[in-house]
């Protein structure tokens, strides 16, 4: 039988009025979960196409100006990391550090799974050209960034998601229980399909403007590359219209239906399909048209990642705020009993000093 | 102590810590703080005798610093986050509350930092086949990314001091009582020469690495290096010896003023002479470099690192001990209970307000006693049950069960292979506070001493290491009052 746990808050203040401390969350956070998708992406995408260059040279060549990218993106994921860690501990300190704790060993691995992701991701990039005699090694390497780019989310998102569900706690023993609690695999497909999406969209960016130099990479038309670059945004896009309402159907009922939160993720899909329509356009025009609606189709996934981010806040508040009342009472219930024991113990000892 | 206890029995809680902090800050100080300024120094000089040569020695230089710090370095710093806030929840919750603008300020001149390092390496040779107001523009953000290397460890180190600090903020929680801390200035004075020092050694060898015996070159850049590092050496010194002489102040108003300054007398000593060591060290590993480079072996710079290594180490090992018993100076002890919180707890015991039991494994069962009947083997399990509860509250923190500063190997010490019977450990820690006055009070009640004793005895007939809730979870407390033990769920 579950049991549900209600434990002490930490008796200070907050630092900062909640909406400041959301706000940085919620824009820091999207911010960072960009990145972690051109980074997860980058990874994904160089690999298909080194695999392709195996057989036509030029791929090799594509894939190596995706790798490049990799190096920036990356670090930029990292540091932009901190600032929504430091929100999260403050606005739900009971509920992160208690799922960070009950999927311990996972979750301090992240910080070897990473850096050994990161140092591979510079030996494959810094010793391309060096290591073209030993391809098979080469892209091992890849494939063994792909793997941990895939596996880290993984640890991440069952955190997230085990820290909503207090009831839950007292049955989670270590990572992999925790990790088949419902939604989680869902939520990470949801998280997957983004990254090669996100990263086709950098591609638009790398490739569209012509008139750069070294803005394209030698064996391929602009074009093209424009138009696998939409091509990688629109499948995975497309395919987000089933694993969304999944996403939604397996997300655990809260006690009181949030409708804004709904009603966000609404209009999110909504502004989603337009976008998926102006991608598809694109895919279709020919030659020297092709990249014109980019600085609206970016526009619109800047709005859908910030409604998806919106209505995630949402839900996550309705999911805790029952159980956030009783930790409140809990915590003011303990406060007032330590304020009373601190009170008798001063008066003993009086009374001890006096009758001395 | 309201979370789930993560525990990790054999390496230690404080280990993990320690490894992932003092991985960073080695990284930091040696290959950002100190160094940035160093290779933006090179490349300044390169430009100025036109010589290429510094300018292709520089590069080398920061591009291991670049893959080093941006993957190493950036992760142990998110890493010290995750293993505080997985060790000691309580402090770090309780730290971010007060601090958090410090730390989000602390984070934008560190996303600075990230994108100057990005910059900096990657415009390298694009900016300097430009050259002219280029090469002078990308110089410039060279010593920026220095300067801003050189905040993110001021504001660190004023948090730092705060955690030392006796008891200001109890009055005024702010972060500038952290800054005014009479170990601020010191601390900080200290460890910027020690890096500058450190990049020199490291500097050093990476020039022997990326130059050829023989090379006149090798032995001007040498010269020069050993010069910077020349330069900075005496500085740690004196800086240290003011550190040295501030500590006292601090430290009284934690200690009880005549108890227990001993054994730390001992430590400072140690450092002290530690740090002169080092720095004889260095100045004739230096010297040498001058005046006989071409007889300089690789081998000769491995001693002045190690011993930087050792002097570092030590001097944070030195800062954890002002501490202590505190985690923040007189709010909160190292076990994470608030000072406070001891009159109620003291009173009514630790088990009554604990959310959270954390079950026992199967082999923390075996060394039983044979021969009980079924209510007293139930019984006894019971007593186990609460006594490691009573541990993992109260001492887990900081010990293991049997592994690194393992609290069998204390009792071990104290009382050998004579029965660790309930009445002797119990009438120990109740009074340990006084012999050692770096350890807490027992936070619980009479009562729950016993239970520990209990335990502790357990742990003497069975070295099953301590699994934390990482791995068996934990059972929530049905009612608080009347605790049942897991094996009745």
């Amino acid at each position: 039988m579950n049991e549900l746990p209600i434990p002490r808050e930490i008796p200070l203040p907050q630092p900062a009025p909640e909406p400041v401390l959301v706000g940085v969350l919620i824009v820091f956070f999207l911010m960072h979960i960009v990145f972690v998708n051109l980074m997860v992406g980058g990874a994904l995408l160089t690999l298909w196409y080194q695999l392709r260059g195996l057989k036509e040279k030029r791929y090799d060549d594509l894939a190596y100006a995706i790798a490049s990218t990799i190096t920036v993106n990356k670090s930029i994921a990292v540091v932009l990391g901190v600032g929504p860690l430091l929100a999260i501990n403050t606005l739900y300190t009971v509920y992160f550090y208690s799922a960070n704790a009950l999927t311990g060993i996972f979750w301090i691995s992240v910080i070897p799974l990473v850096t050994l992701a990161f140092l591979l991701t510079y030996l494959h990039k810094y010793l391309w050209r060096q290591m073209e005699p030993f391809k098979e090694l080469h892209i091992g390497i890849a494939v063994v960034v792909c793997i941990l780019f895939l596996f880290i989310p993984l640890i991440f998102l069952t955190n997230i998601n085990l820290m909503l569900f207090p009831e839950h706690w007292d049955r989670v023993k270590g990572f992999f229980s925790a990790l088949a609690l419902p939604n989680v695999l869902p939520r990470y497909a949801h998280f997957i399909l983004a990254c090669p999406a996100m990263t086709g969209l950098l591609m638009v960016w790398l490739f569209r403007r012509k008139e750069r130099r070294n803005s394209t990479v030698a064996g391929f038309k602009r074009d093209d590359l424009v138009r696998m670059g939409y091509r990688w945004a629109f499948w995975p896009t497309s395919v987000q219209f089933l694993v969304g309402p999944v996403v939604l159907m397996t997300l655990p009922r809260t006690q009181e239906v949030s409708h804004a939160a709904m009603a966000v993720f609404g209009i999110a899909t909504v502004v989603a399909l337009a976008m998926a329509h102006l991608m598809f356009t694109e895919i279709r025009r020919a030659g020297e048209a092709i990249g014109r609606s980019f600085g609206a189709i970016c526009m619109m996934m800047l709005t859908v990642v910030a409604l998806m981010g919106t209505g995630r806040h949402l839900y996550r508040e309705a999911a805790v705020a029952p159980h956030r009342e009783l930790v409140r009472a809990k915590t003011e219930q303990y406060m007032q009993a330590v304020d009373e024991a601190r009170q008798q113990s001063a008066r003993d000892q009086q009374s001890g000093g006096e009758a001395k | 102590m309201d979370f789930p206890l993560f525990h990790l029995d054999l390496l230690g809680n404080r280990w993990l810590i320690a490894i992932i902090a003092i991985t960073h800050v080695l990284i930091n100080h040696g290959l950002a703080v100190g160094m940035m300024p160093l290779i933006a120094a090179m490349e300044w000089y390169g430009h100025r005798s036109q010589d290429a040569r510094w300018d292709r020695l520089a590069y080398r230089i920061l591009f291991v610093c670049f893959l080093i710090t941006t993957t190493i370095g950036a992760l142990t710093g998110v890493g010290i986050w995750f293993s505080v806030s997985l060790v000691n929840p309580y402090s770090i919750a309780s730290l971010i509350r007060v601090f958090f603008w410090a730390w989000f300020a602390e984070w934008l001149v560190f996303i600075t930092e990230v994108c100057l390092i990005l910059a900096y390496t990657l415009t390298w040779k694009n900016w300097s086949t430009r050259g002219g107001k280029w090469k002078v523009r990308h110089i410039r953000l060279g010593f920026a990314l220095a300067l801003f290397s050189w905040i993110t460890m001021a504001i660190i180190v004023a948090i730092l001091g705060f955690m030392m600090d006796p008891g200001n903020w109890l009055t005024d929680h702010s972060f500038w009582i952290g800054v005014m801390n009479p170990l601020y200035l010191p601390q900080l004075a200290f460890r910027t020469p020690l890096a500058a020092a450190m990049a020199g050694i490291i500097a050093m060898f990476l020039v022997l690495f990326y130059t050829q015996r023989g090379d006149a070159f090798r032995y001007d850049a040498l010269r020069a290096v050993s010069l910077w590092t020349l330069a900075f050496a005496p500085l740690v010194i004196i800086a240290g010896w003011w550190y040295y002489t501030s500590v006292p102040g601090a430290m009284k108003e934690n200690l009880g003023v005549s108890l227990g300054t001993l054994e730390f007398a001992d430590w400072q000593e140690r450092f002290l002479q530690i740090a002169a060591a080092t720095v004889i060290t260095i100045l004739l590993v230096v010297q040498f470099a001058i005046f006989r480079p071409k007889l300089l072996p690789r081998i000769a710079l491995v001693i002045p690192f190690l011993s930087i290594l050792w002097m570092t180490g030590h001097f944070e090992r030195v800062r954890e001990f002002i501490r202590k018993p505190y985690i923040i100076g007189r709010y909160m002890y190292a076990n994470g209970i608030r000072v406070d919180d001891y009159a109620l707890l003291q009173r009514d015991g630790v088990l009554k307000y604990a959310t959270y039991s954390n079950p026992l494994s199967e082999a923390e069962l075996a060394g039983i006693p044979d021969g009980l009947s079924e209510p007293e083997r139930s019984a006894h399990l019971r007593a186990i049950q609460q006594g490691k509860d009573v541990f993992m509250i109260t001492c887990s923190r900081c010990h293991s069960g049997h592994g690194s500063n393992s609290i069998s190997g204390h009792l071990q010490r104290m009382f050998g292979d004579q029965p660790w019977t309930p009445d002797l450990t119990a009438s120990y820690i109740e009074n340990m506070h006084y012999a050692q006055p770096y350890m807490p009070p027992f936070p619980g009640s009479k009562a729950e001493l016993r239970l520990l004793g209990r335990y502790l005895e357990h742990l003497q007939n069975n070295k099953a290491p301590i699994p934390g809730a990482q791995s068996v979870g934990v059972v929530v407390n049905r009612n608080l009052s009347t605790r049942t033990a897991t094996h009745d769920h």
